[in-house]
Protein backbone atom coordinates (compact mmCIF):
# COMPACT_ATOMS: atom_id res chain seq x y z
CA UNK A 1 0.00 0.00 0.00
CA UNK A 2 1.20 3.57 -0.83
CA UNK A 3 1.42 6.31 1.24
CA UNK A 4 -1.18 8.36 -0.01
CA UNK A 5 -3.61 5.33 0.99
CA UNK A 6 -2.03 5.36 4.67
CA UNK A 7 -1.45 9.13 4.80
CA UNK A 8 -5.08 9.70 6.44
CA UNK A 9 -4.91 7.38 9.52
CA UNK A 10 -0.92 8.05 9.99
CA UNK A 11 -1.99 11.81 10.32
CA UNK A 12 -4.60 10.55 12.33
CA UNK A 13 -2.86 8.83 14.71
CA UNK A 14 0.07 11.54 15.20
CA UNK A 15 -2.53 13.98 15.66
CA UNK A 16 -4.67 11.83 17.95
CA UNK A 17 -1.19 10.88 19.67
CA UNK A 18 -0.45 15.21 20.47
CA UNK A 19 -4.07 16.46 21.59
CA UNK A 20 -3.57 13.87 23.90
CA UNK A 21 -0.61 15.18 26.06
CA UNK A 22 0.73 17.75 23.66
CA UNK A 23 4.54 15.07 23.20
CA UNK A 24 7.15 15.94 21.46
CA UNK A 25 7.59 12.66 19.86
CA UNK A 26 4.27 13.87 17.74
CA UNK A 27 6.05 16.63 16.71
CA UNK A 28 9.01 14.14 15.39
CA UNK A 29 6.60 12.15 13.55
CA UNK A 30 4.58 15.30 12.12
CA UNK A 31 8.18 16.19 10.64
CA UNK A 32 8.59 13.18 9.05
CA UNK A 33 5.80 13.51 7.79
CA UNK A 34 6.14 16.49 5.87
CA UNK A 35 8.90 15.31 4.74
CA UNK A 36 7.42 11.98 3.22
CA UNK A 37 4.27 13.88 1.44
CA UNK A 38 6.53 16.06 -0.02
CA UNK A 39 8.29 13.05 -1.42
CA UNK A 40 4.66 12.12 -2.73
CA UNK A 41 3.84 15.35 -3.80
CA UNK A 42 1.02 15.92 -1.63
CA UNK A 43 0.04 19.74 -1.91
CA UNK A 44 -0.47 22.14 0.98
CA UNK A 45 -4.52 22.44 0.33
CA UNK A 46 -4.62 18.42 0.59
CA UNK A 47 -2.48 18.54 3.80
CA UNK A 48 -5.13 21.12 5.40
CA UNK A 49 -8.38 18.60 4.36
CA UNK A 50 -6.27 15.72 6.04
CA UNK A 51 -5.88 17.80 8.86
CA UNK A 52 -9.74 18.70 8.97
CA UNK A 53 -11.14 15.12 8.10
CA UNK A 54 -8.55 13.81 10.90
CA UNK A 55 -9.55 16.65 13.58
CA UNK A 56 -13.62 15.87 12.41
CA UNK A 57 -13.11 11.82 13.09
CA UNK A 58 -11.31 12.52 16.40
CA UNK A 59 -13.57 14.71 17.84
CA UNK A 60 -16.97 14.96 16.09
CA UNK A 61 -18.66 16.66 19.09
CA UNK A 62 -17.00 19.97 19.59
CA UNK A 63 -16.25 20.60 15.79
CA UNK A 64 -18.45 22.95 14.60
CA UNK A 65 -17.06 26.15 15.68
CA UNK A 66 -13.60 25.15 14.07
CA UNK A 67 -14.19 23.23 11.18
CA UNK A 68 -15.56 25.89 8.64
CA UNK A 69 -12.07 28.02 9.49
CA UNK A 70 -10.59 25.05 7.19
CA UNK A 71 -12.62 25.90 4.57
CA UNK A 72 -10.92 29.49 4.50
CA UNK A 73 -7.38 28.13 5.09
CA UNK A 74 -7.73 25.20 2.54
CA UNK A 75 -8.26 28.21 -0.05
CA UNK A 76 -5.72 30.23 0.98
CA UNK A 77 -3.31 27.50 1.36
CA UNK A 78 -4.60 26.95 -2.71
CA UNK A 79 -2.41 29.55 -3.96
CA UNK A 80 0.52 28.36 -2.37
CA UNK A 81 -0.07 24.68 -3.77
CA UNK A 82 -0.04 26.13 -7.33
CA UNK A 83 3.23 27.97 -6.56
CA UNK A 84 4.91 24.89 -4.86
CA UNK A 85 3.72 22.81 -8.07
CA UNK A 86 4.78 25.46 -10.23
CA UNK A 87 8.49 25.77 -8.63
CA UNK A 88 8.76 21.68 -9.07
CA UNK A 89 8.13 22.01 -12.69
CA UNK A 90 10.73 24.98 -13.12
CA UNK A 91 13.10 22.91 -10.98
CA UNK A 92 12.91 19.86 -13.90
CA UNK A 93 13.37 22.96 -16.08
CA UNK A 94 15.89 23.81 -14.80
CA UNK A 95 17.95 20.44 -14.24
CA UNK A 96 17.36 19.77 -17.90
CA UNK A 97 18.71 23.43 -18.88
CA UNK A 98 21.65 22.47 -16.96
CA UNK A 99 22.30 19.52 -18.36
CA UNK A 100 21.89 20.98 -21.76
CA UNK A 101 24.54 23.74 -20.95
CA UNK A 102 27.12 20.78 -19.38
CA UNK A 103 26.80 18.97 -22.85
CA UNK A 104 26.93 22.32 -24.89
CA UNK A 105 30.30 23.54 -22.56
CA UNK A 106 31.92 20.11 -23.12
CA UNK A 107 31.26 20.50 -26.84
CA UNK A 108 33.03 23.63 -26.63
CA UNK A 109 35.76 22.24 -24.82
CA UNK A 110 36.27 20.02 -27.93
CA UNK A 111 35.81 22.52 -30.28
CA UNK A 112 38.40 24.74 -29.04
CA UNK A 113 40.74 22.10 -27.75
CA UNK A 114 44.39 23.18 -28.58
CA UNK A 115 47.71 21.27 -28.73
CA UNK A 116 50.48 22.77 -26.63
CA UNK A 117 53.52 22.56 -29.29
CA UNK A 118 56.12 20.84 -28.67
CA UNK A 119 59.80 22.89 -29.51
CA UNK A 120 63.12 22.63 -27.96
CA UNK A 121 63.86 25.90 -26.81
CA UNK A 122 60.20 26.72 -25.26
CA UNK A 123 58.09 25.24 -22.11
CA UNK A 124 55.27 26.03 -22.44
CA UNK A 125 52.10 25.93 -20.20
CA UNK A 126 48.61 27.21 -20.44
CA UNK A 127 45.42 26.93 -18.00
CA UNK A 128 42.35 28.32 -18.95
CA UNK A 129 39.00 28.03 -16.39
CA UNK A 130 35.51 29.59 -17.17
CA UNK A 131 33.85 31.32 -14.78
CA UNK A 132 30.60 29.60 -15.58
CA UNK A 133 30.04 26.53 -17.39
CA UNK A 134 31.03 28.13 -20.53
CA UNK A 135 34.00 30.15 -21.49
CA UNK A 136 34.57 33.46 -22.99
CA UNK A 137 38.35 33.08 -23.26
CA UNK A 138 40.22 31.52 -26.56
CA UNK A 139 43.05 30.81 -27.13
CA UNK A 140 45.59 28.71 -29.47
CA UNK A 141 48.47 27.77 -30.71
CA UNK A 142 49.85 27.39 -34.16
CA UNK A 143 53.47 25.66 -35.40
CA UNK A 144 54.30 26.25 -38.57
CA UNK A 145 56.88 24.52 -40.52
CA UNK A 146 59.73 26.57 -40.15
CA UNK A 147 59.55 25.97 -36.44
CA UNK A 148 57.96 29.12 -35.09
CA UNK A 149 54.99 29.35 -32.87
CA UNK A 150 51.97 31.53 -32.77
CA UNK A 151 49.86 32.18 -29.55
CA UNK A 152 46.65 34.17 -30.25
CA UNK A 153 44.85 34.56 -26.91
CA UNK A 154 41.45 36.40 -27.05
CA UNK A 155 38.02 37.78 -24.76
CA UNK A 156 34.86 38.54 -25.41
CA UNK A 157 33.90 40.93 -23.22
CA UNK A 158 30.91 39.36 -21.68
CA UNK A 159 30.74 35.78 -19.85
CA UNK A 160 28.68 33.10 -20.41
CA UNK A 161 26.60 31.31 -23.51
CA UNK A 162 26.60 34.76 -25.52
CA UNK A 163 30.27 34.69 -25.25
CA UNK A 164 30.77 31.16 -26.26
CA UNK A 165 28.80 31.03 -29.57
CA UNK A 166 31.06 34.59 -30.26
CA UNK A 167 34.06 32.69 -29.34
CA UNK A 168 33.15 29.49 -32.07
CA UNK A 169 33.19 32.07 -34.85
CA UNK A 170 36.75 33.65 -34.28
CA UNK A 171 38.16 30.05 -34.17
CA UNK A 172 36.68 29.55 -37.64
CA UNK A 173 37.57 32.52 -38.94
CA UNK A 174 41.31 31.58 -37.22
CA UNK A 175 41.23 28.34 -39.18
CA UNK A 176 40.47 29.88 -42.66
CA UNK A 177 43.22 32.22 -42.70
CA UNK A 178 44.90 30.87 -46.43
CA UNK A 179 48.20 28.54 -45.07
CA UNK A 180 51.44 29.81 -44.73
CA UNK A 181 53.22 32.02 -41.93
CA UNK A 182 50.76 35.06 -40.52
CA UNK A 183 52.35 37.99 -38.93
CA UNK A 184 50.78 39.65 -36.22
CA UNK A 185 49.24 42.11 -37.21
CA UNK A 186 47.81 40.56 -40.46
CA UNK A 187 45.90 38.73 -38.10
CA UNK A 188 44.16 40.78 -36.63
CA UNK A 189 43.65 42.44 -39.04
CA UNK A 190 41.78 40.17 -41.00
CA UNK A 191 40.14 38.98 -37.71
CA UNK A 192 38.81 42.29 -37.56
CA UNK A 193 37.52 42.45 -40.87
CA UNK A 194 35.38 39.32 -40.27
CA UNK A 195 33.96 40.43 -36.23
CA UNK A 196 32.98 43.91 -38.01
CA UNK A 197 30.55 41.85 -40.51
CA UNK A 198 29.26 39.24 -38.21
CA UNK A 199 28.83 40.06 -34.91
CA UNK A 200 26.56 42.41 -32.94
CA UNK A 201 28.00 45.85 -32.27
CA UNK A 202 27.09 45.47 -28.59
CA UNK A 203 29.95 42.40 -28.58
CA UNK A 204 33.88 43.37 -28.19
CA UNK A 205 36.32 40.93 -28.39
CA UNK A 206 40.09 41.45 -27.25
CA UNK A 207 42.98 39.60 -28.64
CA UNK A 208 46.75 39.50 -28.31
CA UNK A 209 48.33 37.96 -30.89
CA UNK A 210 52.11 36.69 -30.76
CA UNK A 211 54.39 34.61 -32.77
CA UNK A 212 57.90 33.75 -31.34
CA UNK A 213 60.89 32.84 -34.10
CA UNK A 214 62.72 29.85 -33.16
CA UNK A 215 65.48 30.90 -35.10
CA UNK A 216 66.06 34.02 -34.20
CA UNK A 217 64.43 33.97 -30.51
CA UNK A 218 62.14 37.07 -30.87
CA UNK A 219 58.19 37.49 -29.83
CA UNK A 220 56.86 39.82 -32.57
CA UNK A 221 53.16 40.48 -31.37
CA UNK A 222 50.10 42.82 -32.04
CA UNK A 223 47.21 43.54 -29.59
CA UNK A 224 43.71 44.65 -30.43
CA UNK A 225 42.92 45.87 -26.95
CA UNK A 226 43.54 43.24 -25.04
CA UNK A 227 45.28 42.66 -21.60
CA UNK A 228 49.12 43.48 -21.48
CA UNK A 229 51.07 40.90 -21.04
CA UNK A 230 54.34 40.47 -18.80
CA UNK A 231 57.74 39.82 -19.55
CA UNK A 232 60.51 38.36 -17.29
CA UNK A 233 63.92 39.49 -17.79
CA UNK A 234 65.85 36.32 -16.58
CA UNK A 235 69.15 38.25 -15.94
CA UNK A 236 67.51 41.32 -14.25
CA UNK A 237 65.11 39.54 -12.70
CA UNK A 238 62.53 41.95 -13.49
CA UNK A 239 59.12 42.42 -15.36
CA UNK A 240 58.08 44.53 -17.61
CA UNK A 241 54.95 45.09 -19.55
CA UNK A 242 54.32 43.72 -23.42
CA UNK A 243 53.92 47.15 -23.94
CA UNK A 244 50.74 46.93 -27.39
CA UNK A 245 48.16 49.61 -27.98
CA UNK A 246 45.66 48.83 -30.57
CA UNK A 247 42.02 48.81 -30.84
CA UNK A 248 39.26 46.12 -30.33
CA UNK A 249 37.91 44.29 -32.97
CA UNK A 250 34.85 44.45 -34.27
CA UNK A 251 34.75 48.74 -33.89
CA UNK A 252 35.98 49.14 -36.93
CA UNK A 253 36.97 47.88 -40.47
CA UNK A 254 39.86 49.96 -41.50
CA UNK A 255 41.53 49.70 -38.10
CA UNK A 256 45.75 48.90 -38.70
CA UNK A 257 47.42 46.79 -35.85
CA UNK A 258 50.62 47.54 -35.16
CA UNK A 259 53.35 45.19 -34.32
CA UNK A 260 55.85 45.30 -32.19
CA UNK A 261 58.86 43.06 -31.01
CA UNK A 262 61.12 41.51 -28.08
CA UNK A 263 64.05 39.62 -28.34
CA UNK A 264 63.93 36.79 -25.91
CA UNK A 265 67.01 34.87 -24.10
CA UNK A 266 67.45 31.81 -22.46
CA UNK A 267 65.35 31.71 -18.95
CA UNK A 268 63.26 34.96 -19.93
CA UNK A 269 59.24 34.23 -19.85
CA UNK A 270 56.61 35.73 -21.93
CA UNK A 271 53.29 35.35 -19.70
CA UNK A 272 49.96 36.12 -21.49
CA UNK A 273 46.74 36.80 -19.51
CA UNK A 274 43.02 37.55 -20.18
CA UNK A 275 41.58 39.98 -18.25
CA UNK A 276 40.29 37.29 -15.60
CA UNK A 277 43.74 37.45 -14.19
CA UNK A 278 44.99 41.24 -13.45
CA UNK A 279 40.97 41.80 -12.97
CA UNK A 280 40.87 39.05 -9.94
CA UNK A 281 38.43 41.10 -7.59
CA UNK A 282 38.70 40.11 -3.55
CA UNK A 283 36.62 41.84 -1.16
CA UNK A 284 39.10 44.94 -1.18
CA UNK A 285 39.03 45.28 -4.91
CA UNK A 286 41.23 44.67 -7.46
CA UNK A 287 44.40 42.88 -6.63
CA UNK A 288 47.20 44.76 -7.64
CA UNK A 289 49.70 44.72 -10.23
CA UNK A 290 53.04 44.37 -8.26
CA UNK A 291 50.31 41.32 -6.17
CA UNK A 292 50.22 39.83 -9.32
CA UNK A 293 53.69 40.17 -10.27
CA UNK A 294 54.56 38.83 -6.54
CA UNK A 295 53.05 35.75 -7.22
CA UNK A 296 54.87 35.36 -10.51
CA UNK A 297 57.94 35.79 -9.38
CA UNK A 298 57.22 33.27 -5.90
CA UNK A 299 57.04 30.46 -8.89
CA UNK A 300 58.99 31.55 -11.77
CA UNK A 301 61.86 29.38 -11.62
CA UNK A 302 59.34 26.25 -12.12
CA UNK A 303 58.23 24.93 -15.18
CA UNK A 304 55.58 26.89 -17.35
CA UNK A 305 52.53 24.73 -16.53
CA UNK A 306 53.54 24.56 -12.97
CA UNK A 307 54.03 28.25 -12.56
CA UNK A 308 50.02 28.54 -14.63
CA UNK A 309 48.91 26.34 -12.13
CA UNK A 310 50.33 27.46 -8.90
CA UNK A 311 49.35 31.34 -10.15
CA UNK A 312 46.10 30.26 -10.53
CA UNK A 313 45.60 28.34 -7.32
CA UNK A 314 46.85 30.98 -5.31
CA UNK A 315 44.15 33.29 -6.86
CA UNK A 316 41.65 31.29 -6.95
CA UNK A 317 42.16 31.51 -2.89
CA UNK A 318 42.71 34.77 -2.49
CA UNK A 319 38.70 35.01 -4.22
CA UNK A 320 37.54 32.84 -2.11
CA UNK A 321 37.06 30.23 -5.04
CA UNK A 322 34.76 32.14 -6.85
CA UNK A 323 35.94 33.24 -10.36
CA UNK A 324 34.09 36.40 -11.51
CA UNK A 325 35.39 36.18 -14.80
CA UNK A 326 37.01 33.41 -17.17
CA UNK A 327 40.57 32.91 -16.39
CA UNK A 328 43.39 32.39 -18.75
CA UNK A 329 47.09 32.13 -18.56
CA UNK A 330 49.60 31.78 -21.06
CA UNK A 331 53.63 31.38 -20.55
CA UNK A 332 56.39 31.11 -22.87
CA UNK A 333 59.58 30.17 -21.32
CA UNK A 334 62.62 29.83 -23.42
CA UNK A 335 64.58 27.06 -21.77
CA UNK A 336 67.45 26.57 -24.37
CA UNK B 1 -30.46 25.60 -12.98
CA UNK B 2 -28.50 28.07 -15.00
CA UNK B 3 -24.99 26.85 -16.11
CA UNK B 4 -23.37 29.73 -17.48
CA UNK B 5 -22.18 33.00 -15.57
CA UNK B 6 -21.64 36.11 -17.68
CA UNK B 7 -18.42 37.62 -16.67
CA UNK B 8 -19.10 41.41 -16.37
CA UNK B 9 -17.96 42.82 -12.78
CA UNK B 10 -15.44 41.57 -10.18
CA UNK B 11 -18.79 40.05 -8.20
CA UNK B 12 -19.49 38.11 -11.42
CA UNK B 13 -16.49 35.86 -10.18
CA UNK B 14 -18.09 35.19 -6.96
CA UNK B 15 -21.13 33.75 -8.44
CA UNK B 16 -19.14 31.55 -11.10
CA UNK B 17 -17.45 30.42 -7.96
CA UNK B 18 -20.32 29.52 -6.37
CA UNK B 19 -22.27 27.88 -9.57
CA UNK B 20 -18.98 25.61 -10.09
CA UNK B 21 -18.65 24.66 -5.85
CA UNK B 22 -22.59 23.52 -6.18
CA UNK B 23 -21.65 21.36 -9.20
CA UNK B 24 -19.26 20.04 -7.94
CA UNK B 25 -20.50 19.15 -4.76
CA UNK B 26 -23.27 17.94 -6.51
CA UNK B 27 -21.06 15.70 -8.43
CA UNK B 28 -19.33 14.07 -5.42
CA UNK B 29 -16.01 15.38 -5.42
CA UNK B 30 -14.20 15.81 -2.38
CA UNK B 31 -13.42 19.27 -0.63
CA UNK B 32 -9.95 19.13 -1.99
CA UNK B 33 -10.92 18.47 -5.57
CA UNK B 34 -13.89 21.28 -4.91
CA UNK B 35 -11.34 23.88 -3.68
CA UNK B 36 -9.37 23.07 -7.35
CA UNK B 37 -12.40 23.08 -9.19
CA UNK B 38 -13.34 26.68 -7.62
CA UNK B 39 -9.86 28.28 -7.50
CA UNK B 40 -9.81 27.50 -11.76
CA UNK B 41 -12.90 28.90 -12.50
CA UNK B 42 -11.90 32.09 -10.23
CA UNK B 43 -8.55 32.27 -12.44
CA UNK B 44 -10.34 31.77 -15.70
CA UNK B 45 -13.41 34.43 -14.65
CA UNK B 46 -10.60 36.78 -13.50
CA UNK B 47 -9.08 36.85 -17.08
CA UNK B 48 -12.12 37.74 -18.48
CA UNK B 49 -12.87 40.05 -16.31
CA UNK B 50 -9.20 41.62 -16.61
CA UNK B 51 -8.20 41.04 -20.09
CA UNK B 52 -11.57 40.84 -22.09
CA UNK B 53 -13.66 42.78 -20.32
CA UNK B 54 -16.69 40.11 -20.33
CA UNK B 55 -17.60 36.87 -21.44
CA UNK B 56 -18.97 33.78 -19.95
CA UNK B 57 -17.93 31.01 -17.80
CA UNK B 58 -20.37 27.80 -18.12
CA UNK B 59 -20.49 24.39 -15.68
CA UNK B 60 -21.28 21.37 -16.68
CA UNK B 61 -21.53 17.78 -15.97
CA UNK B 62 -19.50 15.70 -18.60
CA UNK B 63 -19.24 12.13 -19.40
CA UNK B 64 -16.79 9.85 -20.98
CA UNK B 65 -16.87 6.16 -21.25
CA UNK B 66 -16.94 5.01 -17.96
CA UNK B 67 -16.50 7.90 -15.93
CA UNK B 68 -18.22 11.36 -14.83
CA UNK B 69 -16.89 14.64 -14.66
CA UNK B 70 -17.54 18.52 -14.26
CA UNK B 71 -16.34 20.91 -17.69
CA UNK B 72 -15.34 24.15 -17.56
CA UNK B 73 -16.08 26.56 -20.19
CA UNK B 74 -14.78 30.18 -20.45
CA UNK B 75 -15.50 31.69 -23.41
CA UNK B 76 -14.66 35.74 -24.35
CA UNK B 77 -14.86 38.01 -27.72
CA UNK B 78 -11.94 40.16 -26.34
CA UNK B 79 -8.41 40.46 -27.66
CA UNK B 80 -7.27 37.40 -27.79
CA UNK B 81 -3.77 35.61 -27.05
CA UNK B 82 -1.20 36.47 -29.32
CA UNK B 83 1.26 34.07 -27.81
CA UNK B 84 -0.16 31.53 -26.82
CA UNK B 85 3.04 29.65 -25.79
CA UNK B 86 4.25 32.28 -24.18
CA UNK B 87 1.39 32.35 -21.48
CA UNK B 88 0.97 28.81 -20.74
CA UNK B 89 4.99 29.13 -20.21
CA UNK B 90 5.46 28.16 -16.14
CA UNK B 91 6.80 31.79 -14.29
CA UNK B 92 5.34 34.22 -16.88
CA UNK B 93 2.40 35.52 -15.54
CA UNK B 94 2.82 34.48 -11.69
CA UNK B 95 6.03 36.90 -11.29
CA UNK B 96 3.84 39.40 -10.87
CA UNK B 97 1.75 38.36 -8.23
CA UNK B 98 -0.57 37.57 -11.30
CA UNK B 99 -2.01 34.85 -9.44
CA UNK B 100 -1.61 31.18 -10.93
CA UNK B 101 -2.35 31.82 -14.35
CA UNK B 102 -3.37 29.35 -17.12
CA UNK B 103 -0.20 27.10 -16.01
CA UNK B 104 -1.90 27.06 -12.84
CA UNK B 105 -5.25 26.25 -14.39
CA UNK B 106 -4.26 23.21 -16.53
CA UNK B 107 -2.39 21.87 -12.82
CA UNK B 108 -5.42 21.94 -11.41
CA UNK B 109 -8.00 20.30 -13.91
CA UNK B 110 -7.18 16.77 -15.67
CA UNK B 111 -7.90 18.37 -19.15
CA UNK B 112 -7.09 21.51 -20.78
CA UNK B 113 -7.75 22.94 -24.38
CA UNK B 114 -7.42 26.63 -25.13
CA UNK B 115 -7.89 28.54 -28.27
CA UNK B 116 -7.18 31.47 -29.32
CA UNK B 117 -7.02 34.06 -32.24
CA UNK B 118 -5.88 38.03 -32.04
CA UNK B 119 -9.05 39.98 -32.39
CA UNK B 120 -11.76 36.99 -32.22
CA UNK B 121 -11.34 36.42 -28.32
CA UNK B 122 -10.79 33.25 -26.25
CA UNK B 123 -12.92 29.88 -25.88
CA UNK B 124 -10.61 27.88 -22.70
CA UNK B 125 -12.80 23.99 -22.05
CA UNK B 126 -11.40 22.80 -18.49
CA UNK B 127 -12.41 18.91 -17.45
CA UNK B 128 -11.99 17.28 -14.05
CA UNK B 129 -12.66 14.29 -14.19
CA UNK B 130 -14.55 12.42 -10.50
CA UNK B 131 -12.15 9.71 -8.87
Amino acid sequence: MGFRDVMHEKYKEILESYMEDQNEQALYLSQKFSRKSIEYKISPEEIISIHKTALMELEAERSDSVMPSFDILLEVMMGYGLAYREHQSLRTIQQELKSEIEVAANMQQTLLGTQIPDVDCLDIGAISVPARQMSGDYYHFVQDEQGAVSVAIADIIGKGIPAALCMSMIKYSMDSLPEGRHEPYQVLESLNRVVEQNVDPTMFITMFYGMYNTINHTFYYSSAGHEPGFFYNHETKEFEELYAKGLLLGVDKKTKYRQFEKRVDVGDVILLMSDGVTECRTEEGFIEVDTLIGYIEKYIHLEAQEIANKVYKELEYLQDFQLRDDFTLIILKRIK
Amino acid sequence: MDSCVKIINEWDIVAARQLGRNVAKDLGFGTVDQARITTAISELARNIYLYAGQGQVCIEKTEAVGKTGLIIISEDQGPGINDLRKVMEDGFSTSGGLGAGLPGVKRLVDEFTIESNPGEGTLIKAIKWLR
